[in-house]
This record gives structure tokens, C-alpha cells and sequence, in this order.
């Protein structure tokens, strides 16, 4: 299993657009992919699980990736949160 | 009467239908152990049915409405998908042994009060989606109908609480004519839809809405956001006039909009728009221009402490460029001084300001303001369809002149490898008694005219329109404004080239059929003139407009061709 802590820099936080393209996103791969805020943890494939999180600006979360394709999955799942999803 | 919020235009006068929707009841239901199975796959033959109807409504609403409006249903099929709530869904079922309705109910139900309870107003609209799809796969996993307004047979306007986009799927515009809901605002779902379906709709009435009773006959006004209950038979008169009215006009507005201006006969013409700024484009593509016959750049030039540079105004030329769309756009090069002065050019007082150092005037002289300008131009032309007009030409001198800076500016481009538009056309505007009267000579040197009516008019007759003294002498109809327009039209045909009018004559309806019959290409106007004259054009004949022409033209006086006119609109019906 693969963990990485990463920071979530969009302005709106973990909105329901950074929240659906990360479901998508999730959901192409085979791994079990889980979303980890101060012991809450919620499915990485689920848009309503990541939505109720409600994870503001700034916010650290841990993600959480096991199964035979996490290594790809967990870079995929980074670059978006590099790229702030594609937003400002 | 009650206010609510006006969430789209118009009136609708009809009988309440109260869309009521019941909270579906599910009683808390244990099953046995062998039941499990059972209960698993009639919830996920919900979920494959309720998928169905979902892509169903997304292709229709996609084909019907828009791509844009389509895609809640996009987020309705992840909600349906989400592994969440499948695996809550079973849990309940296994290990809670309950019925998958009631395993359901109270997954979605939490859901939603999670969601609502939210501060986000955006995440609580999702509460709306989530009850929406909840509902869908409950329908279905009981083998309901639902409640829904697909059934709608007679003309009806919806009173809701609130409308979800599974509801104004359904919506037949046939029959439903308004929307009153208790909840929501301006950018609601409700709201926004209405306003996409062009039905009126009223937003956000609160508790009033429960005095609505049930069949009774409602007026809704959608631009001022009100409900009127029990009206008296002069409101419905009043309410009903307006209604036609406005019917009449959208419905001619829309036949317009995709007919040519062509006259019985078959003879087509162009009616373009004039604008001032990129903003004006909506107005212009709503009324249906075939393209803009007059830009005004002098709006880039005023309100600021310097002139603007070449890239800002490359910008606002290329957006007008680019919204048309390969439609034909005539820029107008800086038409300054007269009665138009910058405060950071110290123009000299004059004693004739309009007879004086103006437009191309000052370009000729001001290279460097006058290149930027060109070269914003041409670069912008690489967008679209981009002519350039140059104002105030007095004789062919000014246009070679002109002709050799824009050669320079080419050459520049050329060297520089940028892109432009060849084929680029350049012609002028006639607005001086002596180019119109030389309009054969200069013909042979440029692609197109115009006419500015405005200034040819106070040339001619020598009158300042804007002296109350002097004023009633400004006659567009007089006989010498019009044998010069004739000359222009005459001349420029000869050579081959196309006329067009960007002054105000060219929108005025008792013009239309002279300018007509004396054989005008082109007609730019403000926008919303566009669909009357185009109306007046589409009811004559070419043969009819020439005659009517020649009988105007052989006429003493402005007053005599003005009656004609006159009485020929009115046997038009017009």
C-alpha cells in the first residue's frame, strides 16, 4: 500500500469539481483508493464520500492507494493535485 | 397579488396546476436471510433502469435544449454510480436486513441532510440532486411512475415548491406555459431552465405560494416577478393584450431572424449593424445582422490620458472579428476632431471645427497614430472578415494617400511574418458633397462605399443639425440628398463595386424603399432596426421599389417625397 501526504492548494478547496475529476480519475484505476482527513477516511472513487468531506484550502489529507496498479495510480492522483486541477 | 423573483421574461395567463410532489413513504421493512439476494439484485436492476432513463433524458435534453444544460444529468449518473452509496446501500440490506426500498431511503436520506446542512449555497443544491436521483431508483425499485409532469394535457402554469431537472425534463412547452416556485433564485435550476425553454417563470415566492389555490385562473408576469390570484376581467384584458403582443413580436422577431432581406422578387440586399464596442455583438447577432457595416473605433480612443496601443486595440478587433464569425466587418478608421475632441491631443480651437482638421485629415498627417491603428487592423483581419473604411474623403488624393500608408503597414507585416488578410478590402465613406459628386473617379480606386447620410446631409444643405434654429432644413428627403445618393449608388455599380449606408437614413423605414429601388447593397443600422426594415424589404417587389424610386426622385420637396413614402408603407401594410 502506497501513502503520500499531499496539501490542497486550490482556492475553493476540495470542491465538487476537483472533487468529481478526482472520482473520475480514480475510478480508472484497479486499486482501492482512499481519502484520509483527521481519521475520516472516505472512498477515493466516491464524488458524494469526497464532497462531505469537506476539505478547505490549505488542508492536509493523505492519500491512501492499494492494488496491482497504485504506483501509477497514486502518480496520476498527484499530478492532479499538482496541477490544482486545472484551476487558479 | 404576490412578488417573488423574476427568474425569466414574459407573461403567462392560465390555471394553476400545484405539482405536488408526496414524500414517498417507506416503512422501515425487515427481511428474512434468504431475502438478501434477492433484495441486492432488485436494487441493482434499479440502478441499470434508472441508468437508462438517464442517458435517455441527457440524449434528449442534449438534442432539445443543449450540451450545457445536459450535463446535471452527467453529474445525476455519477451520483447513481458512486460506490458510496452502492456500498452503504448493500450494507444495509446484509447486514441491517432491511428491503432495498428501505435500505435506500434512509442512505438518501442521510445524504441529504448531510448536504443540506452544509454553508456552501452550492453544495446545498446538491442536496436537490441527490433527492432527485434517490427518488429515481426508489420509483423503480417499487415499480412507480413517480410524480411526474409528462402527463400535462391542458395549458397550465406549475406551481412547486421547487423543480428539479428531472422534472423540467419533462416539461411539454406545448402546455406549460409558466413556473411559480416557492424556493430558489435567480441562478437556480429552475430559474436558469426557464430561461432556457423561454417560458416565464417566478422564483422564490415563499409561504405566499400556498394561497395559490388549485385550477384557479393565475397571471404571472415573469419580467417584474409577480403572481396575480383572483384577477378582475380588466387585469386578464390588460395582462391578455400585453401577452399578444409580446407574442406577435418574438414570433415575427423569429421568422425574421432566419430569412433573408430579400424582396418578393428575389432580390437580396445585406443589413448589417453599426457598433461602437465589442459589447454591442450580442444585440447584433440577436437581431440578426449579416454583418457589421459601421464600427466606431473612436470608443478605443476616449475615456483614457493616452492613445491605446496597437495590441489593445488588435484585441477589441479581433473579438468583433472573431464573434461574427466570417461575417463581413467594416472598421472605420479614427473619425477625431470636429465636434469629437481626445483631451490628450490638444486639438486647436476652430472657427469651422466640422470643416476643419478631422478623421482622415489628421490620420494623414499623425502617421504614427494612424499606422497602429492600421496595423491592428490587418492583424485582426487574419480572424475573420475585416474591411477598412476610411471617414471624411474629400477627393482621390486622400484615398492613394491613405492607400500608400496601409501598403507600408503591409510591408512591415509582410517582413515581419506576420499573418493578415490578403484580400483585405479598403473603401470610404461618402459623407462629402464632393467625393459623392467625383464618386466615379474614386470608384476606380477602392473596394466598396458607404454613405453617411449624417454628415452628407449637413454638408449639402449647409445646416448644423444641432442649432434649434436651423434644424427643420436638415432633410435626409431632399431632392439633392438624394440624387447625390443616387449618383454614389450609379457610379460605383459601373465600376463593379457595392454601396452600402451607415447613417442613420439607412434604418429609417420610410427610406428603405427608395434606397431600394435606387439600388443600395448594403443597409447598416442600430440592431434593433434591422428586423422592421427587413420586413418592409421582404413586402415589395424590386421592380415595385425602382418605380416608387423614380416617381420620389422626380419630386420638388422633402414633404412631397416623405407623403409618398408615406402612403407607400401604409399600402404595404407596414
Amino acid at each position: 500500500m502506497l501513502k503520500q501526504e499531499v496539501v490542497v492548494e486550490n482556492k475553493l478547496g476540495f470542491h465538487a469539481r476537483p472533487a468529481s475529476l478526482f472520482a473520475q480519475t480514480a475510478s480508472k484505476f484497479k486499486s482501492e483508493i482512499f481519502i484520509e482527513k483527521n481519521g475520516n477516511k472516505v472512498n477515493g472513487k466516491s464524488i458524494l464520500g469526497l464532497m462531505t468531506l469537506g476539505i478547505p484550502q490549505g488542508a492536509k489529507i493523505n492519500l491512501l492507494v492499494e492494488g496491482e496498479d497504485e504506483e501509477q495510480a497514486l502518480k496520476e492522483l498527484l499530478k492532479l493535485f499538482a496541477e490544482k486541477f486545472g484551476e487558479e | 397579488m404576490y412578488e417573488g423573483i423574476a427568474a425569466s421574461p414574459g407573461i403567462a395567463i392560465a390555471k394553476a396546476f400545484l405539482f405536488k410532489k408526496e414524500d414517498l413513504v417507506i416503512e422501515k421493512e425487515e427481511i428474512a436471510a434468504v431475502e438478501i439476494e434477492r433484495e441486492k439484485e432488485k436494487f441493482h436492476q434499479a440502478l441499470i433502469q434508472t441508468r437508462g432513463q438517464l442517458e435517455n433524458i441527457k440524449r434528449k435534453t442534449e438534442a432539445d435544449v443543449g450540451v450545457e444544460e445536459a450535463a446535471i444529468f452527467g453529474a445525476h449518473l455519477m451520483i447513481l454510480d458512486d460506490p458510496m452509496l452502492i456500498g452503504e446501500v448493500e450494507n444495509k440490506i446484509s447486514e441491517d436486513k432491511l428491503t432495498a426500498a428501505s435500505a435506500l431511503n434512509q442512505v438518501i436520506t442521510n445524504f441529504i441532510q448531510l448536504f443540506s446542512n452544509m454553508e456552501d449555497a452550492y453544495m446545498k443544491e446538491r442536496a436537490v440532486d441527490i433527492k432527485d436521483v434517490g427518488e429515481r431508483i426508489l420509483n423503480n425499485i417499487l415499480g412507480l411512475k413517480g410524480n411526474t409532469l409528462a402527463n400535462i394535457n391542458e395549458k397550465v402554469i406549475i406551481i412547486a415548491h421547487n423543480l428539479t431537472p428531472s422534472d423540467t425534463a419533462q416539461i411539454d412547452k406545448e402546455y406549460v406555459l409558466g413556473f411559480v416556485t416557492e424556493v430558489g433564485g435567480r441562478t437556480s435550476h429552475t430559474a436558469i431552465m426557464a430561461r432556457t425553454l423561454e417560458i416565464p417563470a417566478v422564483v422564490g415566492l415563499g409561504k405566499d405560494i400556498s394561497s395559490i389555490k388549485s385550477e384557479e385562473l393565475i397571471i404571472i408576469d415573469g419580467d417584474k416577478g409577480v403572481v396575480i390570484t383572483q384577477p378582475d376581467q380588466g387585469t386578464i384584458q390588460k395582462y391578455q393584450e400585453r401577452l399578444e403582443k409580446f407574442k406577435s413580436y418574438k414570433m415575427e422577431l423569429k421568422e425574421l431572424l432566419d430569412s433573408p432581406a430579400k424582396t418578393i422578387d428575389g432580390h437580396q440586399v445585406e443589413l448589417a449593424a453599426n457598433i461602437g464596442t465589442p459589447r454591442d455583438i450580442s444585440s447584433v447577432l440577436e437581431n440578426g445582422a449579416e454583418g457589421i457595416g459601421l464600427y466606431r473605433t473612436e470608443f478605443l480612443y476616449m475615456d483614457r490620458n493616452e492613445f491605446p496601443s496597437e495590441e489593445e486595440q488588435f484585441e477589441a478587433y479581433k473579438t468583433v472579428a472573431e464573434r461574427m464569425n466570417g461575417k463581413p466587418v467594416i472598421i472605420r478608421t479614427l473619425d477625431i476632431g470636429g465636434d469629437k475632441n481626445l483631451p490628450y491631443l490638444q486639438l486647436p480651437e476652430e472657427m469651422n471645427p466640422f470643416l476643419g482638421w478631422r478623421a482622415i485629415r489628421f490620420c494623414l498627417e499623425r502617421k504614427d497614430t494612424f499606422k497602429a491603428q492600421l496595423r491592428a487592423i490587418l492583424r485582426a483581419s487574419a480572424y475573420g472578415k475585416v474591411k477598412i473604411m476610411y471617414p471624411m474623403i474629400s477627393n482621390v488624393s486622400e484615398v492613394r494617400q491613405a492607400n500608400t500608408i496601409l501598403q507600408e503597414v503591409r510591408d512591415e507585416l509582410e517582413r515581419e511574418n506576420i499573418s493578415y488578410d490578403k484580400a483585405i478590402e479598403t473603401g470610404i465613406m461618402v459623407e462629402i458633397p464632393s467625393a459623392a459628386l467625383t464618386a466615379d473617379i474614386i470608384a476606380k480606386e477602392v473596394d466598396f462605399f458607404s454613405i453617411g447620410t449624417n454628415d452628407l446631409c449637413q454638408y449639402t444643405i449647409a445646416v448644423d443639425r444641432m442649432n434649434e434654429k436651423v434644424s427643420y432644413l436638415y432633410q435626409p428627403f431632399h431632392p439633392a440628398v438624394l440624387s447625390l445618393i443616387m449618383k454614389v449608388i450609379q457610379s460605383a455599380h459601373k465600376e463593379g463595386k457595392l454601396v452600402g449606408m451607415c447613417g442613420e437614413m439607412a434604418g429609417d423605414p420610410l427610406a428603405a424603399i427608395i434606397l431600394l429601388g435606387l439600388g443600395l447593397d448594403e443597409f447598416s443600422m442600430s440592431a434593433s432596426s434591422i428586423p422592421h426594415i427587413k420586413r418592409i424589404i421582404r413586402s415589395i417587389s424590386l421592380e415595385h421599389a425602382q418605380s416608387i424610386a423614380r416617381q420620389a426622385i422626380q419630386l420638388s420637396t422633402a414633404e412631397e417625397i416623405e407623403d409618398l413614402m408615406k402612403k407607400t408603407l401604409e399600402q404595404l401594410g407596414g
